[in-house]
């Protein structure tokens, strides 16, 4: 079964503002892909062309080999989308809606569980809940149940985990990989760039723009420079007498450390522990670490125009 | 067809769950019915009345007595002359004159009709409109006093003039009035608002992704409100009937025909307007202001539209409603049949087309 | 930091709704220029916890002073010297720049003179200055909640309060967004922030985490870490949150 995606120099344009700009990309049937990217880089433009309710500008995109424009309607059959708003009705149960999404498509609950038992397992104790009053983490599960009631090839899952804390992203995630192995492709849209790690390819976007795609780890390898790991007393102190650092190429606050890498190939640790000395701080420590997709990400959204 | 089910199941959930439609859909009409019908209706209580009685015979004083004796009017002055009558009126307490025409009596017997005529302050149109019909009511039984027994009927025939607004249409005007505003409401508002919702919620987006097709959509949407207005209609005409009294003299299944007809206006109208809105906010606005205040201003229901400015008459030709009342006015008060109202049974019809035409072009199936 | 001012001091905080216990029995103080943060799952109780603190609702019982003010008293110098700025509402789209500006000026009692400098300040700094006449919903998102923070400490509260300010947001921005967080904390404004990314918790000086209405752990970052034994956030924050029953 083919089930892959295949988009060709993809432009949308809303009036003037070019949501979109020549998006190449092609994800493979069974794929886990992920599309990441801050709010505004295009990820539900893209998300929408390929669920066929919106329109290109210029290009093409194929969803399993079938044109999305053209043949728009065979493609709205075999597809699950999930947008990025938590799109089910309020005021109907857990049951009612994953009801009505089956007589939608045609189908029965009964005859798709197997494809929505693990996730179903988990909210059926809510079943008669209205869905408004369910919990963040309940109500993308229930999305997620009522997005896969006709066993679709394909399924665009638009932000999924935006707004749901850390415990309920990990779980989702669980489900996302259960899902995986029954074939279907799969493309996240997220703006947490940790959760690019999940996924088997991503597509980092930004302006409207694909930046790379690759896997989490070859994206990881191709960071240009040496990555370091710069803390000391006083963090913040640290970022701004990095700033002024003659060497610097880019720092970045990361957690409790300082991401730092260096204009010159050949980096001097202990110039730098002494510039910072001099600088009154203490207690530094410096290590040379592997960069993490969000490095890779800022690096390459900064690099080619610094107009921000 | 068991989508179309399944979706029209949840249609009713939607319907049934919000507290606010349903009060709407059913309080709504009760309450207006009930409220216009009492406001017009306020039974008639010592109308201050004068009388000018040319014939000062025993049928004039006989006449003047039933009339006063009714509790509704109350004798306050006796006038002399035309002239004054105008005056009287303007003092403001004077709602209602008597004009007996000279040798009432005689010509009952020599020609079997006597003349009486109302005069009536129609500054307050309801109400005048209240004491003529009341007034010839008890003229009416008078007639039927007089004549038991005869066998050439004597009949005392009332014109009534009125003062100030004189082109006052009938006092049942607002059953048919309630029923277009109501059906309007029901029908445009409800469906437009409950379209604009799935916008708003996002659930649009994934209704359209499905295999539904456009036409389904809308035909869900669109036929619980069919049956609910259609109950709705009921509901008025049996209040009207009821409580009220307003008769229903001609076919009621053309009353129903032409309800029906109407529903189906008002409901494409409403999937028009749910076509340009983006959100719940919108179709409730676009629906109070294209809707409901030319409903309930231009179409005749409570202003007459004789008495319009011009070019608001002229405008009022586009105004649904004010086809649908002329027609339910026919058929309820004068008991017409279709042959006197096919006229603006096909300017509905062309409407409707015009409606279900252009939503269906504006309908996307696309976000865009 | 114990002879630090403290500007927030909450003592056994309950918020009841019928027999729901949204916050049970909160305690913590936070001092003068500290970057807290307010973490928790979502239906933690955590909004619930912040309305109190703004003075938007009233707690069922407890002591709460926020800079320096009860509130169940004194709710308006409370909202006086606070800010806030939340993920969902901040600035008015169909306004400019400056007119946002002038109109949060306005609320809070600045004069014209004040407004028109310190907008001029505040423009320089944000780089902005080109923006001034801009609609504010043509602006990318990024600037948009770096000047709704610029904004929210406008009239110099004593404590801004940050709801997800962060949501959205690409990573260079949200840093450029904490600098501005570290910046105000060095001017002496006390930030209270919520956040979903865990990354951005370790930038805080001090952590609360709340689970079921009740806050589990309080420490700096680097403390918590060590006492639960694990690497970062993240693993702090699911090994509390995954034991929570309050999971609808």
């Amino acid at each position: 079964m083919d089930a892959s995606i295949h988009i060709d120099n993809l432009s949308k344009s809303y009036g003037t503002i070019q949501a979109l700009k020549n998006i190449n990309l092609d994800i493979h049937s069974g794929e886990l892909f992920g599309l990441i990217g801050p709010d505004g880089a295009g990820k539900t433009t893209l998300f929408r062309l390929l669920a066929t309710l919106l329109l290109p500008s210029e290009g093409v995109a194929k969803l399993c080999g079938i044109d999305s424009v053209a043949e728009y309607k065979k493609i709205r059959s075999f597809l699950g989308y999930m947008p990025g708003k938590f799109s089910l009705y309020q005021d109907l149960s857990v049951i009612e809606n994953l009801e009505f999404f089956a007589t939608v498509f045609n189908t029965r609950i009964e005859d798709n569980m197997d494809m929505i038992h693990d996730i179903w397992v988990q909210i059926e104790p809510f079943k008669n809940r209205l869905a408004g009053k369910l919990s963040g983490g309940m109500k993308q599960k229930l999305a997620l149940c009522c997005a896969l009631i006709h066993q679709p090839k394909i399924l665009l899952l638009d932000e999924p985990t935006t707004g749901v804390d850390s415990v309920s992203r990990s779980e989702f995630w669980q489900m996302l990989k259960g899902l995986k192995k029954k074939g279907i492709t799969i493309v996240v849209a997220t703006p947490y760039m940790d959760e690019a790690n999940l996924c088997e390819r991503v597509a980092l976007i930004q302006d409207g723009e694909i930046l790379q795609v690759n896997s989490p780890a070859e994206i990881v390898e191709q960071f240009e420079k040496d990555l370091y790991s710069v803390k000391s007393d006083d963090n913040y102190q640290t970022l701004l007498d990095l700033r002024e650092f003659e060497h610097t190429n880019s720092v970045f606050l990361f957690g409790q450390n300082l991401h730092f890498t260096d204009t010159r190939k050949q980096f001097a640790e202990d110039e730098l522990k002494q510039y910072l000395k001099n600088k009154g701080r203490s207690n530094i420590v410096i290590e040379k670490i592997q960069a993490s997709i969000e490095d890779c990400f800022m690096a390459l959204s900064t690099k080619p125009e610094a107009n921000e | 067809m068991n989508r179309f089910i399944g979706f029209l199941k949840k249609e009713f959930y939607h319907i049934f769950r919000d507290k606010r439609s349903m009060l709407i859909l059913f309080g709504m009409p009760i309450v207006q019915i009930l409220l216009f019908g009492y406001v017009i209706n306020t039974d008639l209580k010592d109308v201050q009345m004068a009388v000018l009685d040319h014939s000062k015979d025993e049928y004039s004083a006989e006449i003047i007595n039933k009339i006063t004796s009714s509790g509704y009017f109350k004798l306050t002055e006796n006038l002399e002359s035309l002239e004054e009558a105008d005056a009287v009126f303007r003092k403001g307490n004077v709602k209602v004159i008597l004009v007996i025409e000279p040798d009432l009596g005689k010509n009952l017997i020599k020609n079997t009709a006597g003349n009486i005529q109302i005069l009536t302050d129609a500054s307050d149109p309801n109400t005048a409109n209240l004491e003529v019909n009341y007034l010839q009511g008890i003229l009416q039984n008078y007639n039927l006093e007089i004549n038991r027994g005869k066998q050439t009927p004597l009949s005392i025939q009332a014109k009534s003039r009125m003062y100030f607004n004189a082109n006052l249409e009938s006092v049942f005007m607002f059953i048919p009035g309630i029923m277009a505003t109501i059906l309007m409401l029901v029908s445009a508002m409800m469906t437009s608002i409950s379209i604009a919702r799935e916008k708003e919620l996002g659930t649009m987006e994934i209704l359209l992704v499905s295999p539904l097709n456009p036409l389904q959509i809308i035909l869900g949407k669109v036929a619980p409100y069919l049956v609910l207005s259609f109950i709705n209609a009921l509901v008025i005409i049996g209040m009207g009937y009821f409580i009220f009294g307003v008769p229903v003299l001609g076919s009621f299944a053309l009353l129903m025909a032409e309800s029906v007809l109407f529903i189906f206006l008002a409901l494409s109208i409403g999937i028009f307007i749910s076509t340009v809105s983006k959100n719940q906010q919108v179709a409730m606005m676009l629906s109070m202001f294209a809707l409901m205040l030319p409903t309930i201003i231009l179409s005749g229901f409570i202003f007459p539209i004789r008495n319009m400015p011009i070019p608001l008459q002229v405008f009022s030709n586009i105004i649904p409603p004010k086809w649908f009342i002329i027609i339910l006015k026919n058929i309820m008060l004068k008991g017409v049949g279709i042959e006197y109202i096919w006229k603006e049974t096909l300017i509905l019809i062309a409407m409707t087309f015009g409606f279900i035409g252009l939503s269906l072009k504006k309908f996307k199936t696309r976000l865009e | 930091m114990n002879e630090k001012e403290k500007v927030i001091r909450v003592k056994n905080m309950y918020k009841k709704f019928g027999d729901f216990t949204a916050n049970n029995d909160l305690s913590f103080e936070v001092s003068k220029g500290e970057i807290f943060g307010f973490l928790g799952a979502n239906g933690a109780g955590k909004t619930t916890a912040i309305k109190i603190l703004c003075g938007l609702s009233f707690p069922t019982s407890g002591e709460i002073k926020v800079a320096g003010f009860d509130v169940y008293t004194e709710r308006e110098s409370v909202k006086r010297n606070i800010g806030y700025m939340s993920q969902k509402f901040s600035l008015y789209e169909d306004l400019t720049v400056f007119e946002n500006i002038r109109f949060y000026g306005g609320i809070y009692g600045l004069s014209k003179a004040e407004i028109n400098s310190k907008a001029d300040e505040l423009l320089d700094k944000l780089d902005l200055q080109h923006a001034r006449n801009k609609m504010i919903s043509a602006l990318p998102l990024g600037w948009k909640q770096k000047l709704a923070f610029s904004v929210a400490i406008f009239h110099n509260p004593e404590i801004v309060f940050l709801d997800e300010p962060t949501g959205g947001v690409d990573p260079v921005t949200r840093r450029q967004f904490w600098d501005l967080i570290y910046d105000a904390s060095r001017a002496g404004i006390t930030v209270f922030v919520t956040t979903h990314y865990m990354d951005e918790a370790e930038y805080c000086d001090r952590v609360s985490i709340m689970v079921d209405g009740k806050i589990e752990a309080l420490d700096t970052p680097e403390k918590l870490k060590k006492q639960f034994n694990v690497d970062d956030m993240d693993q702090v924050f699911l090994s509390l949150a995954r034991h929570a029953t309050n999971i609808e």
